[in-house]
């Protein structure tokens, strides 16, 4: 058992490394540019944190949910587009761990993925959806020669031109209902992308998530066998809003950060006298305090049913309530927290160029409602509430 | 009796379950949401049931697997002890 504590320490000691010296430097750079965090990902993929939760038996970390989640967090606290491309890397590599048939053609690409360090983008989203993740219109479609084709048009592909490979959400074949969905992996080899709009977003802006029309020639074994549904329910949605939720409580614990270091500058500066701006600070520490509680129960939640090794209980309205709360919830404290720290510091927290800056902290944490947008999430909520008994 | 209760939950998914097809042309373990019941519309099939058979479905049987098929829906039934329409 010390051994596997031994390991998560070391590899969350690597990652605030990575955070301090190389995330938090180029993060406004990143941010000011809208370009992707290069160095960061390289240095992530250097510490082998790309295949972390991949098992040991494939070559991997095999480390668990809770320590990527702390990776997430620690990387939110400096910069966060860095650990949104991360998350949203492990939510693909969780997908594909989660869902493994033994022996399967995803077997031999998770081998690949530790030796090469590989980073997966998702294509879920599709122009003409309306935003809904549970139905497609591209469809897996046969060629003459037994390979299978797509063609997707994606409102946004975040680092799509930067990831090595891709999970693509279609319908199972040409005849199949919207809702018959598939997952399918493909490698940059298979893949065309061709870019349908700019990337000039007001807060995420290392993300680099323009639109794309996505093509694709590849094998039939690349489908997963779990249907999407199952996949979406047991993994990608829960996971999505867990590490999601982390990271955006890595950037509000930030922007705390900040206006403390500002508070106690502050009372330094004239000891003895009252500072105002202390008391706001104490109101903007309920406010992440209710953020963090939200954020820590909900992992505590999603360990504790897939540890009893019960996965069918997060198939359950509840669950889907529960997670879908999480994200509701986290995704509209986050940028509470960042708005009272930026009270807190006031004008040298609105510039851009200052030790207490908060601008970037509250335009990255304010993309958090919009990322399944919020108010599909409660479209969504309305109607399990209708049936669901306890939640 | 088994065979009332099948032909009950067909009737509730034929009026509420907005499939692509005729549900009679359906096996009884085909699945319904490849057949095009949406999320949504599965929860109005929930909602008849509940309401047809005076029963309320327990939170552990409300996911997708259980109102999957014709054959799913009549087996949890039945594990409420509804006999019959």
């Amino acid at each position: 058992m010390s051994t596997v504590a031994d390991r998560d320490t070391a590899f969350l000691d690597g990652i605030r490394r990575i955070a301090d010296e190389i995330a938090a430097p180029n993060a406004a750079a990143v941010d000011h540019d809208a370009r992707f965090p290069s160095e960061a990902v390289a240095a992530l993929k250097e510490q082998r944190a790309l295949s972390a939760l991949v098992p040991t038996e494939l070559g991997g970390e095999g480390l668990g949910l809770r320590t990527v989640a702390a990776a997430c967090f620690e990387l939110g606290r400096r910069c966060g587009a860095t650990a949104m491309v991360y998350a949203m890397h492990q939510i693909q590599v969780a997908t594909l761990v989660r869902h493994l048939e033994p022996g399967s053609w995803h077997e031999q690409y998770l081998r690949d993925l530790v030796a090469q360090q590989r980073l997966i983008a998702s294509v879920t989203s599709e122009v003409g959806t309306g935003g809904d993740m549970g139905r497609s219109i591209a469809a897996v479609t046969p060629a003459a020669d037994g390979t299978v084709t797509f063609e997707k048009q994606a409102p946004t592909v975040s680092y799509g031109a930067f990831a090595d490979d891709l999970l693509t959400t279609l319908r199972r074949g040409p005849e199949a209902d919207g809702g018959d969905q598939v997952a399918v992996l493909t490698r940059a080899d298979q893949v065309q992308l061709e870019q349908t709009g700019t990337w000039d977003p007001l807060g995420m802006r290392g993300t680099c998530s323009p639109g794309y029309v996505v093509r694709a020639t590849f094998a039939p074994e690349q489908v997963l066998a779990a249907p999407f549904p199952t996949i979406a329910a047991e993994t990608m949605v829960p996971v999505s809003h867990l590490l999601w939720a982390h990271l955006w409580l890595g950037i509000a614990t930030d922007a705390f950060d900040r206006a403390r270091s500002f508070v106690r500058a502050a009372a330094r500066q004239k000891p003895g006298e009252p500072v105002p701006a202390a008391v706001r600070l104490s109101h903007v520490m309920s406010e992440l305090s209710l953020l963090r509680a939200e954020v820590r129960s909900a992992l505590d939640e999603f360990l504790e049913a897939d540890a009893a090794d019960d996965r069918a209980r997060l198939s359950t309205m509840a669950a889907a309530l529960r997670f879908n709360n999480l994200k509701i919830a986290a995704s509209e404290q986050a940028p509470r927290v960042c708005q009272g720290a930026m009270g807190v510091c006031g004008i040298v927290g609105f510039k851009n160029d200052t030790p207490f800056s908060i601008g970037r902290h509250l335009r990255d944490t304010m993309s958090a409602c919009l990322m399944v947008a919020n108010e599909r999430i409660h479209q969504t909520n309305a109607g399990l509430l209708l049936i669901a008994k306890d939640v | 009796m088994i065979k009332s209760v099948s032909a009950a939950v067909r009737e509730i998914v034929r009026e509420h379950g907005r499939l692509a097809v005729d549900v009679d042309g359906l096996p009884d373990d085909a699945s319904l949401y490849e057949a095009g019941m949406t999320s949504h519309a599965s929860v109005n099939v929930m909602l008849a049931l509940e309401d047809a058979f005076d029963v309320e479905f327990p939170d552990e049987m409300l996911k997708r697997s259980v109102f999957e098929t014709v054959a799913n829906i009549a087996g949890a039934l039945r594990a409420l002890d509804v006999e019959a329409a």
